[in-house]
């Protein structure tokens, strides 16, 4: 019997997930703050045709003092600017939700898509942290539950931004010197319990209609988007997340230590524990690659998500060894594609045609 | 000595000057149109490429302005992959000091010069407008004698944040497990931001990212004086320019900055031709699309501030004066004319005197500086601009999208290359090493 088809996202973060992957990676710290240290990645996540990659980001530093990476490019400029050099994958950087406009962060989101070709998605996380509040100081941190709710309003609003133009709204009429034809253009006169946003987008409506819009799925108060990530630590976890999100595809987190024998993969974990020990969030996995090729489609077929976040401990060396191995394995028993069917990132997940809610209205 | 002129490339946003009836008119939003005009500048060696930024559609007379190219991706994101396709090219965007916060834009725009090896560049701008803000969490909070302190303490907070790296604060010991030693702190505190923490960018490759201000109030001249690098102006003739140059680099030494330390560039557009008479030709029908009938109707209303839609643009202008007192009818375009009966006056006076019906009035009022000939009459022409001090160089806007700066690039740039004033290579990577 032939599996389902996984979904694979693969993070690109830093020198990797672990905290001391910067000691023992071959790349130099600095590389962290070019375009070319994420072009690396994203290009080998689409040799091994990857639904997409992910960067991580905040409006603050990362915690950990000074052993661990600190500083990071804003995450939806660096994804653009790989964006026109890489092709199919799949681009969806973390955009945050609380102190950003969110009429910006739907024209940002629909420039990717632009600059993409139709590879864009966001994965939108609030501030949550009073770092983050004292940067701006024009308004406390939120509650968990605030600030899931305010993330909801903001994708709600985005994608109203984005369906506000009607995909054949310019029209270059010469004969009646209209540039559009202003009936397919919307007030998406939003009000909300955070913001009201009166509109149309400045940007015409992207090529995915709507990119596609993730969120972390674990808080009791998350509210669903297109995909949902799930860092739930064991397996009944991320089946009872899975089951609260059945419209949408959830996709479980695994951080991934990768050799090619047991034992090398136990090493390896136990060098990086040694020099910062670490427990990450979601599930773990240390092994070989025939070993995760086996385990994932297992994981899926017992949890119901339809793939995984998967998170590379040391960059490039787990990755290397994730597009090298385990992805030929998964092919090979017939539960990842052998690649691109399409050339968007709806297409890549199975998600559909996005419809316009204004469309005749 | 003689000048090296600047000159940069600006990719209209929504605008009425963009030709977008012509059969070489093509997107003014797919990604390949801003590569297109990216790589042709870059390919000119010019030193930037500039972005406007729209925050909110244009209405006229409550409804969606239809007739002008509209519709613009997001600045940043376009620069930030820009910066994929180019190597030394400049990349400069207006960001709004209103409807963001230092953090932020501060963020953003090292970001590009991170990602783009030190070639970026921000547009201070501020914005008071409440039709704008309703777009905006912020909404339209400031008053308008607020903007410009809100602007300079922006710009000095994000400065603090560009700077708050000290040099060395990246360590990158992997031996002894040092990756950065206290990066990023800040603490500013003052009338319009009080925000302390950490700064998330390590000090970019200009260090500071070029800073550019657009405007010519009395207030613009002085905040660009004392601290931008260069300065946008809209002045047509060469005396106009002169003054403007002569005031605003008078300035500079308040602030014991040198005269070469603030580079006055004006917007400008051109039109080529075989003979000078055929560029003239040229114009005369470019204005004429620009300035089609509903725009010409749609200038004159902005300014009377009343229905005019019942006007033959081709007869004279409205007997009916200016209603002083009316809301404005246009919204989301800049209002250069304070005084709507000063300028219904002065109109009259100028369509009179030169026969003009409300079409040809409108063009010959809304005309900018033009640069028009065969390519060896424009490349002089821009150098006599530049070397009697009427400017540093110009910002290029070309009337069609993307293709209209090839001309310019493959024929214009030649003559001021031969003439010794504009380079033939790059200086070196960064958009400073082009400007300074």
């Amino acid at each position: 019997m032939v599996s389902a088809q996984l979904h694979l996202g693969v993070a690109i973060d830093g020198a990797g997930y672990h905290p001391a992957a910067w000691r023992i990676s071959a790349v130099e710290p600095a590389a962290l703050f070019t375009a070319g240290h994420y072009l690396r990645y994203a290009k080998l996540a689409e040799a091994a045709s990857l639904d997409f990659v992910t960067l991580d980001d905040s409006l603050a530093l990362q915690p950990g003092g000074e052993g661990v990476v600190r500083g990071r490019l804003d995450a939806l400029l660096t994804l653009s600017a790989i964006a026109p050099v890489t092709s199919r994958i799949g681009l969806v950087p973390t955009v945050t939700t609380t102190h950003t406009e969110p009429f910006h962060v739907s024209t940002s989101v629909a420039t990717l898509d632009y600059a993409s070709r139709g590879r864009a998605g966001v994965l939108a996380v609030p501030s949550l942290t009073a770092a983050e509040a004292a940067h701006f100081a024009r308004r406390p941190a939120p509650s968990p539950e605030d600030g899931d709710a305010e993330t909801a309003e903001v994708l709600e609003v985005s994608t109203r931004l984005w369906d506000s133009w009607e995909d054949d709204a310019i029209v270059r009429d010469a004969a009646t010197g209209r540039f559009i034809d202003r009936d397919k253009l919307h007030y998406v006169d939003f009000e909300g319990r955070f913001f009201s946003v009166k509109g149309p987008s400045i940007t015409p409506r992207p090529p995915q209609g709507h990119p596609v819009t993730a969120v972390y799925g674990d808080s009791p108060h998350a509210r669903a988007a297109d995909v949902v990530v799930t860092r739930a630590d064991h397996l009944d976890a991320v089946r009872a997340t899975a089951a609260r999100h059945p419209g949408a595809k959830v996709l479980a987190t695994v951080s991934i230590v990768l050799a090619e024998t047991e034992q090398g993969a136990r090493d390896r974990q136990r060098e990086l524990d040694a020099l910062m020990p670490f427990e990450p969030a979601g599930l773990s996995f240390t092994g070989t690659p025939a070993q995760l090729a086996a385990e994932l489609p297992r994981w899926a077929a017992e949890t119901g998500v339809a793939g995984f976040h998967l998170r590379p401990a040391v960059l490039p060396d787990d990755l290397d060894l994730l597009a090298g191995e385990v992805v030929p394995a998964l092919r090979a028993a017939g539960a990842f594609r052998s690649g691109y069917a399409g050339t968007t990132l709806r297409e890549h997940l199975g998600l559909g045609v996005a419809v316009n809610q204004y469309q005749g209205a | 000595m003689t000048k090296q002129i600047k000159l940069a490339a600006h990719f209209p946003g929504v605008n009425n000057t963009t030709v977008w009836s012509d059969p070489a008119s093509g997107s003014q939003i797919d990604f390949a149109s801003f590569e297109h005009l990216a790589r042709t500048a870059e390919r000119g060696k010019f030193d930037f490429l500039f972005l406007a930024e729209g925050l909110r559609l244009r209405e006229h007379a409550g409804k969606i302005l239809d007739s002008d190219v509209v519709g613009r991706p997001n600045t940043t994101t376009v620069l930030a992959a820009l910066s994929a396709v180019t190597t030394h090219l400049g990349l400069a965007g207006t960001l709004s000091s209103t409807f963001n916060e230092p953090y932020e834009v501060a963020r953003q725009v090292a970001s590009i010069d991170h990602l783009s090896g030190g070639r970026a560049a921000w547009n201070v701008v501020t914005s008071p407008d409440a039709f704008t803000g309703q777009n905006f969490r912020r909404g339209g909070f400031l008053k308008r004698e607020d903007r410009y302190a809100r602007a300079e303490e922006f710009l000095a907070t994000v400065r603090e944040l560009w700077d708050s790296w000290a040099p060395g604060t990246l360590v990158g010991d992997k031996e002894n497990g040092v990756f950065a030693r206290d990066p990023g702190r800040f603490v500013h505190s003052g009338p319009q931001f009080d925000i302390a923490g950490e700064f998330t960018l390590p000090r970019t490759p200009q260090g500071q990212p070029i800073v550019i201000q657009a405007g010519d109030s009395d207030e613009g001249r002085e905040f660009a004086a004392k601290t931008a690098d260069v300065i946008f102006s809209r002045h047509g003739t060469l005396e106009d320019g002169q003054a403007f140059y002569h005031d605003v680099k008078r300035r500079l030494a308040a602030y014991g900055r040198d005269h070469g330390e603030l580079l006055i560039m004006p917007a400008a557009t051109f039109v080529l031709g075989d003979t000078d008479a055929e560029a003239e030709e040229n114009a005369r029908e470019i204005r004429l699309q620009q300035v089609r009938p509903a725009t010409a109707i749609q200038f004159l209303e902005q300014v009377w501030s009343r229905d005019l839609s019942d006007y033959d643009v081709d007869g004279p202008l409205p007997e009916v004066d200016p209603d002083p007192d009316a809301e404005p009818l246009t919204w989301g375009r800049v209002r250069h004319e304070k005084d709507p009966l000063e300028t219904a006056r002065r109109w009259r006076a100028v369509a009179e005197e030169k026969k003009l019906s409300i079409r040809e009035l409108v063009i010959e009022a809304t005309a900018r500086q033009q640069f028009v000939g065969t390519p060896s009459t424009v490349a002089a022409t821009i150098d006599e601009y530049v070397q009697s001090d009427a400017a540093d160089g110009f910002v290029l806007v070309p009337h069609l999208t993307p293709g209209g700066l090839d001309e310019f690039v493959e024929k214009v740039v030649p003559h001021l290359q031969e003439r010794g004033v504009f380079r033939t290579e790059y200086a070196g990577p960064t958009l400073r090493e082009q400007l300074f």
